[in-house]
């Protein structure tokens, strides 16, 4: 019997490795610490990252802040931010980016500025989170602004199902809050804020 | 019985100013730190505290396993929760985070430590500024002496909830757990000498120092004492977290406290300690066992983080095993080939079943897939998943059974297409995470 070839999800590259039209050099040197002559690092991202190393024993600690920084900066940890980083942590490039892609926070490709992560783990799944995802998916899916993400437990399943707006947890939420939490985000207004977690009461009190 | 969660909503505890003057806020670091180190960690001895972030191992003996001596030693605060079901710490942190400085800056005194850190996910963002800017206020104040405190913001990975994990995290490196022994008591952050403790156990610690250790561990049972905060969440009415006297029935936690399921529903099954603890369904007898450490382990299952997920009869056990298994292929940090792999594996085979390419066999490869898992690790990340799916198997063996007999009938394709797909790697698509990279994928 013949293969539906419908039924093979492929990249637009046809392959179904992602990933596989990157171009990559491998005769090349790897990347070294980049010189600070040559690489100019934003005074205010370089005094935060240096700001971070001198609380820990080992400089390196900083790592993950750094990287922080740099994404708020520049949007996602794109080579120029890891590059900055590198420059001022004196790390190479490819540590840095070892831990850029094993974060889940962090981004390697370009992605909206507002972090939409809609938690799609047991307890929020048990109340319907996989609707809710859907939903803000296409309130919010093909907006630049917004980078809607399905993310493991946030840790608000007394909320379930959750969402979290920028580090802002609202819930529970249901399918229409979805158009609100975008129009709450776009005219600057607190988003959802009856359904703020920091709002909320202990439960049985 | 409330100790932690005691008036917890009152407007500005999480304020130094509030903090001392209702609660008595940072007497007990004043009279811990005019105490020896050695009396204070008799005290935590005394009251029996026993960890509260999952592994429940006696704080007091952890502490007391750090070497004396003048080097440098860290507390480690392990505030990255991230068991799925679990958010006790959240609300306590946003709540008092006071009472955890404090808990830290006396658990630092006790085990002579001159650096501390609270590691907070990531994702906790607006949590980490509340406890910011609580330190802030506290080292203002001058309250935390010599001891050095930071707090330390993750960038989300559920593995560095895995102490050792943690210290590399820490350390500026991908979460990786490392090989124990050493422990990190004896080699930890920076190859120091290190003390690591969930949010709640160090919350404890200032309560102890008030009440006294041997007046702490009369709360509870002999072997599980104090207060537990638990977080029920799933098909329940009113989920949240309940401070409970450890030892209570499960029932008055699922049914009294949390208001049970929904109108003519029934408990299904449930995870007693988070998504790791083994699931037990949801008979009288397993309604009734006491809520303590002991007790879950004799039922075959664990106490854990303390978070109850209800599954009410609505809910499909496969759908649940599937949602399971893929938290922990995604969580899995590659480094041991059982846990890397057996998460992989597991996740393809329950969704051979869902897609009726499956066989009742599979049911016996997947219970050998979890057998090679657990204990062939260096950290419980592939045991967490393997405890969770085997019990699932065990409990609801017929279910599954009738979920591919359903699934093969529905694929009117049948055994045959599997087949083929399979010759020709269909199953690779799984990699493809609808999700993340989705925006990628088009179907040609």
């Amino acid at each position: 019997m013949a293969i539906d070839p419908s039924r093979i999800r492929r990249y637009e590259h046809g392959s179904r490795v992602p990933g596989w039209d990157d171009a990559v050099d491998l005769s090349k040197a790897p990347a070294v610490v980049p010189d600070p002559a040559t690489t100019p690092v934003p005074a205010e991202l370089r005094a935060e990252i240096e700001s971070h190393m001198g609380r820990y024993p080992d400089f390196r600690s900083a790592a993950i802040p750094a990287l922080h920084a740099a994404q708020r900066l520049h949007g996602w940890c794109s080579p120029t931010a890891i590059e900055q980083v590198a420059c001022v942590m004196r790390l190479t490039p490819g540590y840095l980016t070892a831990l850029a892609t094993f974060y889940d926070m962090f981004e390697t490709r370009p992605k909206g500025p507002v972090d939409v992560y809609v938690c799609t783990n047991i307890s929020c799944s048990l109340r319907g989170a996989d609707g809710i995802y859907a939903a803000m998916l296409s309130a919010a899916g093909d907006d630049p602004e917004f980078h809607v993400k399905s993310f493991e437990c946030l840790g608000a399943c007394d909320i379930a199902p959750m969402a979290s707006i920028d580090g802002e947890y609202v819930g529970p939420l249901e399918e229409a809050d979805c158009a609100q939490i975008v129009a709450d985000v776009k005219a600057g207004r607190p988003v959802l804020e009856a359904k703020q977690l920091r709002h909320r009461k202990a439960a049985g009190l | 019985m409330r100790l932690l969660f005691d008036e917890i909503d009152q407007p500005g505890l999480d304020t130094l100013a509030v903090y001392r003057r209702d609660r008595g806020g940072y007497e007990m670091l004043s009279r811990a730190l005019e105490m020896e180190p050695a009396d204070v960690l008799s005290l935590l001895q005394a009251s029996g505290l026993r960890g509260r972030g999952g592994a429940g191992f006696a704080m007091g003996t952890k502490a007391s396993f750090l070497p004396k001596g003048d080097m440098d030693k860290y507390v480690v605060c392990n505030a990255d929760e991230s068991e799925p079901g679990t958010f006790k710490d959240r609300e306590l942190m946003q709540k008092n985070p006071h009472l955890l400085i404090e808990g830290l800056a006396i658990a630092a005194h006790a085990v002579g430590a001159n650096k501390a850190f609270i590691f907070i996910r990531g994702e906790y963002a607006y949590v980490a500024t509340i406890l910011e800017a609580a330190l802030a206020e506290a080292k203002a104040a001058d309250l935390l002496g010599a001891l050095e405190l930071w707090v330390h913001r993750g960038a989300g990975a559920y593995i560095c909830g895995e102490e050792t994990a943690l210290l590399d995290a820490l350390e500026g490196k991908r979460g990786n757990p490392r090989l124990k022994p050493p422990f990190p008591a004896v080699q930890g952050l920076y190859r120091g000498p290190t003390l690591i403790n969930n949010v709640e156990t160090l919350m404890n610690a200032p309560i102890i120092l008030r009440m006294g250790g041997e007046e702490y561990a009369k709360i509870g049972t002999e072997r599980s004492t104090g207060t537990k905060v638990v977080s029920v969440s799933g098909c329940v009415r009113r989920p949240g977290n309940y401070e409970v006297e450890l030892g209570i029935p499960t029932r008055e936690i699922i049914y009294d406290l949390a208001g049970g399921p929904d109108e003519g529903r029934s408990i299904k099954f449930f995870f007693p300690g988070g998504s790791s603890a083994p699931v037990l369904p949801g008979t009288d007898e397993m309604l009734d066992l006491p809520y303590d450490f002991d007790s879950m382990a004799k039922a075959g299952s664990m106490l854990g983080s303390g978070a109850i997920i209800v599954v009410d009869d609505s809910i499909g056990v496969v759908d649940v095993a599937l949602k399971t298994a893929k938290f922990y292929r995604h969580e899995s940090c590659g480094k041991c080939t059982p846990c890397r792999e057996g998460t992989n594996w597991t996740v393809k085979m329950l969704e051979r079943i869902d897609a009726g390419e499956a066989t009742p066999m599979d049911l016996d490869i997947m219970a050998s897939i979890c057998d090679q898992i657990i204990g062939n690790c260096l950290c419980v990340l592939g045991d967490a998943m393997a405890m969770p799916i085997a019990s699932m198997i065990k409990h609801f063996r017929a279910e599954f059974e009738a979920h591919i007999d359903a699934a093969r009938e529905r694929n009117d394709l049948g055994v045959a297409v599997a087949q083929v797909n399979r010759d020709d790697h269909a199953g690779q698509t799984d990699l493809l995470e609808p999700t993340g990279e989705g925006a990628g994928v088009t179907v040609h």
